[in-house]
């Protein structure tokens, strides 16, 4: 038996799909977080599988979502659909219970947050509902995981139930009347229970319905259609829209009983507060400065350098184990795999471990609360500028932490070329992974420098600056033309960030952080240390004589007109596409990040030799906008459903990355007189990308 | 007498009854299917600080949108009818 959980946006399917399967899938407080349909077995009941198809108003083909649930419903037939409603906004969701009936598929009506209902003091005549659509409505609090047995226990007798599908009609005489005769014309081409549901499409004139039962509306049926449409003055489609409310409209003051005195919502109270007129902006700086100074420079910087000097520096952890080794006489490979492989290498990710806590909870606190749809309506105006939506920020924001959800939660965006440019260039947000490579340039190049400290808000408005050029830039080229993405949008009520929800979201994503240090950089690292302890005899050697030197200087030249042609960091760069964690991981390795610890940190001094500030900030430029990790690489790859889309994105972003770090290293150089022929091409290359950024839009639509 | 308006132009905190849905296809069925259809009223709280977009509350539920999209919904105000 296969249960499909249907529901408008927010309303709380995926909590209820926790709460049947047992799984913990993603959940945040905006609209539009599930992507794609998630299946899953229901806890105690092995042969009883949940879909969790994306949240929808309706079945209208218009939107990604729509149709991926529409299809999913009528194509696949599921046995029960269970459409999760939002008690508190009931009418707006039985808009959807009316649609989904006419599918013929079962329906059983799950009325959720019956617990705000409760203490706002409303009352839902859930029995009544259930009378007028014949259909069995069960109350539910999906975050309290109440309700869910009955739910199964209602969906699994709807399904056993020999089920004879009685339509209740719903629109007036006249409409029924057409639809009645549509329905004897193609009573031939579709199923018994699906019969009702292709009328009705019928007379909407629905497209892709039209195509697929290759139908040809005869002159009669259009005239009829096209009377009706003439007398109430709208087209088919709407008229069924505004039927439906209609129906609702007519008994659900007296299902649905609202206690007048919370006239005054609390989220209008905050709301107040937040998206004030004035005060909005400026509070909106404040919050998204605190959520990265919070992280990155006190709390969570303050236990990443504890973590960094105490566990991982003198007298730490390298220091004990290596004691621990000589005192056993243990050989020296055993001593250089573990010491500058293991500890070097994933010690150097992991210290960053508390960062990326406070960095998590933070966002994560932003998300569950309900501010990021207020985010998007703060800033709307200001992307459009740039031909994006507000909800442009949504996959940016989200990104500073994992690239992966940011790619993902490019998918709130609605009109499809305005996405692709999202999930191409979101990346360029510096993630967490990428701190590490912040923090390393700040602290081994510009230490004691006045600029020291602008180094990491230089990453994010770099990150902010690429995304806003880029976007420029691709609107003017005809895959990407096209409007501004429509915005139109709810803003669902805040709520309280739930301990549970957050440490859920915390857990998780700093479960995947600690196991890619575990497995994937561990290995790396390991690798690392053996091919640049061994040269080709297999003999253990000096760094500068061994395998990777030999790899490294094969491809440094390509590094050479950005500033780093050196071959540690050409090794480095590339070893950032496993994880770019592995970038800082690959330095401590190649300049023994574990020993040099002991004595403060040389490793400091070391990558002084090798870079200078100009060189080490391109080699950041270039490590923050090139190509993401491979898992990012193949959420990108899920996302555009396409390779070359995929090609073009992973193209685009070195390719970027490149031009940008030229420039920057050698218009910089020009400040110190070195002028060549790298000097030549970095100014043809502004002035092609000056060209790029203002020549105006040919597809831009007049208005 | 009637005074049609589009609901970009309707003023901060005042409550209007929309008289016809505009606009193409996809936008319209949007709007529509979030609620806006004739004879709902609909009340706009308030503009994003920018000026653009709009927040308004329609049966029950905070929506923002854009003047640009606000601009297909004619509305009257309640007290005219």
């Amino acid at each position: 038996m296969r249960i499909a959980l249907v529901g408008n946006p927010n309303s709380g399917k995926t909590t209820l799909f926790n709460n049947l399967t047992g799984t913990n899938q993603y959940i945040g407080n905006w609209p539009g977080v599930t992507v794609e349909k998630k299946e899953g077995k229901v806890k105690n009941y092995k042969n009883i599988s949940v879909i969790d198809l994306p949240g929808i108003y309706s079945l209208s083909p218009y939107s990604l979502e729509e149709v991926i649930s529409r299809n999913y419903i009528i194509n696949e037939k599921p046995d029960v659909l269970i459409n999760i409603v939002d008690g508190s906004n009931l009418e707006r969701n039985l808009y959807l219970t009316t649609q989904l009936i006419e599918t013929g598929v079962p329906v059983v009506i799950a009325i959720n947050m019956m617990d705000v209902i409760e203490k706002n003091k409303d009352v839902i005549k859930s029995q009544q509902i259930a009378k007028l659509l014949n259909c069995p409505v069960i109350e539910i609090t999906a975050l309290k995981s109440q309700g869910s047995n009955e739910l199964i226990d209602a969906a699994i007798k709807v399904n056993q139930a020999k089920y004879d599908y009685q339509p209740v009609t719903w629109y007036s005489l006249e409409i029924e009347n057409v639809i009645g005769k549509i329905s004897l014309l193609i009573k031939d081409l579709v199923s018994k229970e699906k019969l009702r549901w292709y009328s009705i499409k019928v007379f909407e004139k629905d497209e892709s319905v039209l195509k697929e039962l290759n139908l040809d509306l005869s002159e009669e049926l259009l005239k009829e259609i096209s009377v009706i449409e003439a007398k109430l003055d709208d087209d088919s489609e709407s008229l069924i829209s505004t039927e439906r409310y209609k129906f609702i409209g007519k008994f659900v003051d007296k299902v649905y009983l609202k206690n007048k005195i919370v006239a005054q919502s609390i989220s209008e109270k905050i709301d107040r507060v937040l998206t004030n007129k004035y005060l909005g902006l400026p509070i909106f700086a404040v919050i998204i400065f605190l959520v990265y100074y919070l992280s990155i420079s006190t709390v969570g910087g303050f236990l990443t350098d504890y973590v960094n000097d105490v566990i991982f520096g003198d007298g730490g952890l390298p220091d004990i184990i290596g004691g621990w080794l000589s005192s056993i006489n243990s050989p020296i490979w055993l001593e250089g795999v573990l010491i500058d492989g293991v500890i070097g290498g994933v010690g150097a990710v992991l210290g960053f471990l508390p960062q990326m806590f406070v960095l998590f909870l933070l966002l994560g606190i932003l998300e569950e609360s309900g501010y990021m749809a207020r985010i998007a309506f703060i800033l709307d105006r200001i992307f459009r500028r740039f031909g994006l939506s507000g909800k442009a920020f949504i996959p940016m924001l989200i990104s500073t932490g994992c690239a992966i959800p940011g790619v993902m939660a490019a998918r709130t965006i609605e009109e499809e070329n305005n996405r692709k440019m999202m999930i191409v260039t979101t990346t360029f947000m510096p993630c967490g992974a990428k701190l590490p490579i912040i923090a390393l340039i700040a602290g081994a190049m510009f230490r004691g420098s006045s600029i020291q400290w602008l180094i990491a808000p230089s990453a994010y408005l770099l990150g902010i600056g690429a995304i806003i050029v880029s976007s420029i830039i691709l609107k003017k080229f005809k895959a990407f033309a096209g409007d501004a993405a429509p915005f139109i949008m709810e803003l669902p009520d805040y709520h309280m960030p739930r301990v549970k929800g957050l440490s859920f979201h915390v857990y998780h994503k700093l479960k995947s952080f600690v196991k890619k240090a575990g497995t994937i950089i561990l290995f790396a690292s390991v690798i690392i240390w053996f091919l640049s302890s061994y040269s080709w005899r297999l003999e253990m050697v000096d760094t500068e004589l061994s395998i990777l030197a030999s790899i490294g200087k094969l491809i440094e030249f390509a590094f050479v007109p950005i500033g780093f042609g050196d071959w540690k960091a050409a090794v480095a760069t590339f070893t950032g596409l496993i994880a770019k964690e592995n970038v800082v991981s690959t330095f401590g390795v190649l300049y023994g990040f574990a020993e040099v610890s002991e004595s403060g940190m040389e490793i400091w001094n070391l990558l002084n030799v090798d870079f200078t500030p100009l060189s080490a900030y391109s080699f950041l430029v270039f490590n923050l906008i090139c190509a993401p990790c491979f898992a990012a690489m193949g959420a990108i790859k899920r996302e555009m459903g396409s390779r070359k889309w995929t090609l073009f994105a992973i193209g685009f972003q070195t390719g970027l990355a490149y031009i940008l770090a030229l420039m920057f290293y050698r218009l910089g150089l020009l400040f110190s007189g070195t002028f060549n022929f790298f000097s030549i091409i970095a100014i043809v290359f502004l002035i092609g990308f000056a060209y790029l950024l203002f020549r105006p839009n040919p597809y831009l639509k007049k208005i | 007498m009637l005074i049609m308006e589009s609901l970009d132009k309707v003023k901060m905190n005042s409550e209007v009854i929309i008289i016809k849905v505009n606009g193409e296809k996809a936008i319209k069925r949007r709007l529509m299917d979030m609620g806006m259809i004739p004879g709902t009223k609909v009340f706009v709280r308030k503009y994003a600080p920018l000026g653009d977009p709009i927040e308004i509350m329609v049966r029950g539920t905070e929506i923002t949108l854009r003047k640009m999209d606000a601009l297909n919904i004619l509305t009257e105000p309640v007290s005219a009818g």
